[in-house]
């Protein structure tokens, strides 16, 4: 059952892809990342329990969700700045 | 097949937080405009992925690890809108007008009463 679930995750972790390859605007590409990474988090915690090492994987992921939510932040605010007025 | 009531309720947790997952990709690819798209991209993600690791601690029982996936939980509930937010709000300054729908888009003519509605 537990590889079904990663099977079908991964199929919708395969899906943002072609939003960031052909976002009309960079905010879509953005966007597409986060949603990539979110479901990447996921992944991982659903691949320790198939491996019976979720206690292990639980970090990974903690580390991966604050590196993703650092990462969607610095980039709107770099785009923020560029593009409209600055604040 | 004589699972434990602590095994079926966590699948069920998991089955459903993947199948939010799913939409919401779907939903990513399917809508016409950058703030619908937000819109599908932030609410079933965060809700996947509650429904997910709270199924993962069902299945994990009453330990350290299932703390940890409940802070996960915590954090990716305040990280994501707060992320998906900040990409909003850079993208209204920026100058992106919302999508509107096309028979709306013509108020100079008169009222399409045929009703075409998607795209």
């Amino acid at each position: 059952m537990i590889i079904f679930v990663i099977v079908v995750l991964s199929i919708a972790l395969l899906l943002p892809f072609y939003r960031v390859l052909r976002g009309p605007t960079v905010f879509d590409r953005m966007l597409g990342v986060s949603v990539i990474g979110t479901k990447t988090v996921m992944l991982i915690c659903l691949t320790g329990e198939f491996y019976e090492r979720i206690d292990m994987f639980v970090d990974i992921a903690l580390a991966y969700a604050m590196l993703n939510f650092i990462g969607a932040i610095v980039v709107a605010k770099y785009l923020d700045q560029t593009q409209g007025e600055p604040r | 097949m004589s699972e434990s009531p602590q095994e079926l309720i966590g699948g069920a947790f998991i089955l459903i937080g993947v199948v939010f997952a799913l939409v919401g990709s779907i939903g990513l690819n399917r809508l016409p405009d950058f703030f619908t798209r937000a819109h599908a991209a932030t609410k079933p993600d965060t809700l996947g992925l509650l429904f997910t690791m709270v199924g993962l601690a069902v299945l994990n029982g009453f330990e350290r690890t299932s703390g940890k996936l409940l802070l996960i939980v915590v954090f990716v509930l305040i990280a994501n809108p707060a992320a998906a937010h900040a990409l909003g709000r850079s993208a209204v300054r920026s100058g992106i007008q919302p999508w509107v729908r096309a028979d709306r888009a013509k108020t100079t003519q008169p009222k399409d009463t045929e009703g075409n509605h998607n795209e």
